[in-house]
């Protein structure tokens, strides 16, 4: 029996900061010192707070090292391991508390305004064995299932529950399944979307690398309520980690017969397939995906038909996102109302973020829905780093909107992100600061769906590649107050003449930062000026009494475009300058300003 | 191999005590016991006291009990120190404990 459990974590963050070598060299050393029957090394999936990864828990004590290095293991095992004393300085130090050192995890503020659902076992167990998800109640929901209830009634419950899509739109997980079940066909299909796309998004990666057997388990359970055999988890090429940790779950299960023919021989079959795709942003979209696994090109097609009636081959089909999946056992288990207690009155439940941008703990949260968005970023992500002042928080990625500061109070859920017009989406969280421009915001997200953009359909095609083309003569100072209005009425049509999710919505980034920040647009066309001082065709860089003419910026700028006298004040040659910023950087006496 | 419904729920008892460490529960509600382990600590048996807390617990599964290490504790006559907190009562030292008694002592946190 294991005295000691080393938690390495394992999911994607940490792993890219080398945490696959300090575990090896936890497991390496562990054995020379003969502590291999005493302690035990596992890697999990993410533990949230990406920010100061890789990170390193040790059970019993849950102390929580941060920032380890490959060459603190040897420490970590003399001092904690051996002499139980716990490595001061390694410890994670809480900046809201006054930099003091916090010893476990569940003490950080990040951790104790957290409610963990679908993230319960992520930084838990180790992924990689499925006896360490049977130990934390796996599988006892499919087992419940099969031998306690009859397909309407697991419909039922989830109903109940008012568990809605995570993938973004939040259509009851409930109704959906009705549908499918209602249908009269011998083949039906489960699939579920981890073709997770918008950019800075990373929920439903880390519940595949940190607890692949929930999705697997909600997948199975969804095949015998809409009467299903077969599944597809279609999910991205570019998620190494997360395909790898699904084909080693899968294989398990089907070791143990939770996957196949007579599944813990109660007569049901059903199995599970993954698909890979290439990263094409629109094979996000329900229909697209479904062409995509048909193996045709990922475009999407007109509904209705609903994939509930005629969806993947054809046949009805039931999609959901990996996050929906991961909470359906625990609703199976713990009941509807003990779901129904969490959150609002028309969104239950708890929701992941993805918190990242001008925020201090970037990573993943978990929060019952309701908590406000001032929770999220003071509380939960240590607020915005360097003393700079919060300016807007961009939720659902492409297809969502902005929250300026006037809305921080405003309880989080699917309907009021809606009225202000914003969106949930996957739950991507990009937080921004005083120094963003918006409308820079807003073209970045339109650069994106130009891009991703699959070409079928004439108002998606074009109609945003017009837009982008106005939002580039406002950066560049060349657009009319004309431009402006004209810009709004095509947003307005793209909206509603595109085929699909992608082109419908493709106009929202633009459309709420108009809402909220139209002097700053305003402020590019009339005054040919930059608040944020972003856009480079709008701003000069100045270089100030303060300079000291010690020369360091001329030698760094990269086309020579400082030059003066030493130890007297330097300049700028603006038909020159290519605003890359290097001056700022070098420049020791804070001399250089934008403006 | 196949499994049973038996089966799984063989596996999921038997796993249980093995990640009930892994439990981290909320800091003002569990029970918590310190071991001194400084060098005479160690020398004294605190280490075997230690074994024998976390043993315990995961042999009878108890959750909300959380066995910690830390330096030395009490004076170094008195070693193997522990510390039991339990949460709304004043902290509990015991000295010159072995691994016998410390189970016994587990146990009569339970009762409590």
């Amino acid at each position: 029996m294991y005295r000691t459990h080393i938690l390495v974590c394992g999911g994607t963050g940490c792993h890219s900061n080398n945490s696959g070598k300090i575990r090896e060299a936890f497991e390496q050393q562990i054995i020379e010192r003969g502590l291999d029957k005493d302690v035990c090394v596992v890697g999990t999936g993410c533990f949230g707070l990406c920010a100061v990864g890789p990170i390193i828990i040790i059970y019993p004590e849950g102390a929580f090292y941060s920032c380890v290095k490959v060459e603190d293991v040897p420490e970590i095992i003399e001092e904690h391991i051996v002499k139980g004393r716990l490595v001061e300085r390694l410890l994670y130090h809480e900046k809201a508390l006054g930099n003091v050192a916090v010893k476990s995890l569940a003490e950080t503020n990040f951790y104790k305004k957290q409610t963990r659902v679908a993230l319960r076992n992520c930084g838990v167990i180790n992924p990689e064995r499925i006896d360490e998800y049977i130990a934390r109640d796996g599988y006892q929901a499919l087992i419940k299932c099969l031998t306690e209830l009859e397909p309407q009634q697991i419909i039922d419950i989830l109903k109940a529950s008012g568990l809605r899509g995570r993938g973004g739109a939040g259509f009851p997980t409930g109704v959906k399944w009705q549908f499918a079940k209602n249908q009269d066909n011998d083949t039906k299909y489960v699939c579920c979307n981890a073709d997770e796309g918008d950019p800075g998004a990373f929920m439903d990666r880390s519940v595949l690398e940190g607890d692949p057997h929930a999705v697997l388990e909600a997948m199975t359970i969804a095949g015998y309520a809409i009467g299903s055999h077969q599944g597809y988890i279609y999910v991205r090429a570019e998620y190494p980690i997360a395909v790898e940790r699904l084909k080693i779950a899968i294989a398990q299960s089907r070791e143990y017969g939770l996957l196949g023919d007579d599944i813990l021989g109660t007569g049901f079959a059903f199995d599970i397939e993954l698909k890979l795709g290439s990263g094409a942003f629109v094979c996000g979209e329900e229909t697209a995906l479904m062409t995509s696994i048909e193996g045709h090109r990922g475009e999407p097609r007109p509904r209705p038909p609903f994939p509930a009636v005629k969806g993947l081959f054809a046949k009805p089909t039931i999609l959901n996102n990996v996050e929906t999946y991961a909470n359906v056992a625990q609703i199976i288990l713990k009941g509807a109302d003990w779901f129904a207690s969490m959150g609002t009155e028309k969104s239950k439940g708890t929701k992941v973020f993805a918190l990242g941008g001008k925020i201090t703990n970037t990573g993943l949260v978990e929060i019952p829905m309701g908590t406000t968005l001032r929770e999220i970023i003071e509380d939960i992500g240590g607020g915005i780093p360097n003393g700079k002042k919060f300016k807007a928080a961009q939720t659902g990625g492409p297809s969502g909107g902005c929250i300026p500061a006037e809305h921080l109070d405003i309880p989080i859920d699917y309907d009021n992100l809606i009225s202000i017009g914003s969106m949930m989406g996957s739950g991507g969280m990009i937080v921004m600061d005083e120094d963003n421009c918006m409308v820079d915001i807003a073209k970045f997200f339109l650069e994106f769906t130009v891009d991703e953009s699959c070409g079928k359909c004439t108002p998606c095609r074009i109609g945003n590649r017009r837009l982008l083309e106005y939002l580039d003569k406002i950066t560049k100072g060349q657009a009319t107050l004309q431009d402006l209005d004209d810009m709004e009425q095509l947003c307005y049509y793209i909206k509603s003449n595109s085929l699909c999710g992608l082109g419908q919505t493709a106009p929202n980034p633009v459309l709420s930062t108009l809402r909220y920040f139209r002097d700053e647009y305003e402020a590019h066309i009339k005054e040919r000026r930059c608040p944020a001082h972003v856009c480079k065709n709008l701003i000069q860089y100045k270089i100030t009494d303060a300079c000291k003419g010690c020369s360091a910026c001329s030698r760094k700028c990269p086309v020579s475009a400082i030059s003066g006298e030493i130890k007297k004040k330097f300049d700028i040659d603006q038909t020159k300058c290519i605003k890359c910023g290097q001056c700022i950087a070098t420049c020791r006496f804070g001399a250089i300003i934008k403006e | 191999m196949k499994k049973t419904i038996e089966d799984i729920n063989k596996i999921r008892a038997a796993m249980q005590s093995e990640i009930i460490l892994r439990d981290n529960t909320v800091a003002d509600k569990e029970i918590h016991i310190i071991v001194g382990m400084g060098t005479v600590g160690i020398n004294a048996g605190a280490r075997e006291v230690f074994n024998a807390l976390v043993d315990e617990v995961e042999a009878k599964e108890l959750r909300g009990v959380r066995v910690t290490r830390d330096g030395a504790l009490g004076t170094a006559e008195n070693a193997p120190v522990i510390e039991v907190h339990v949460p709304g009562k004043e902290a509990a030292v015991y000295e010159k404990v072995n691994a016998a008694k410390a189970v016994e002592i587990v146990a009569g946190l339970i009762k409590a």
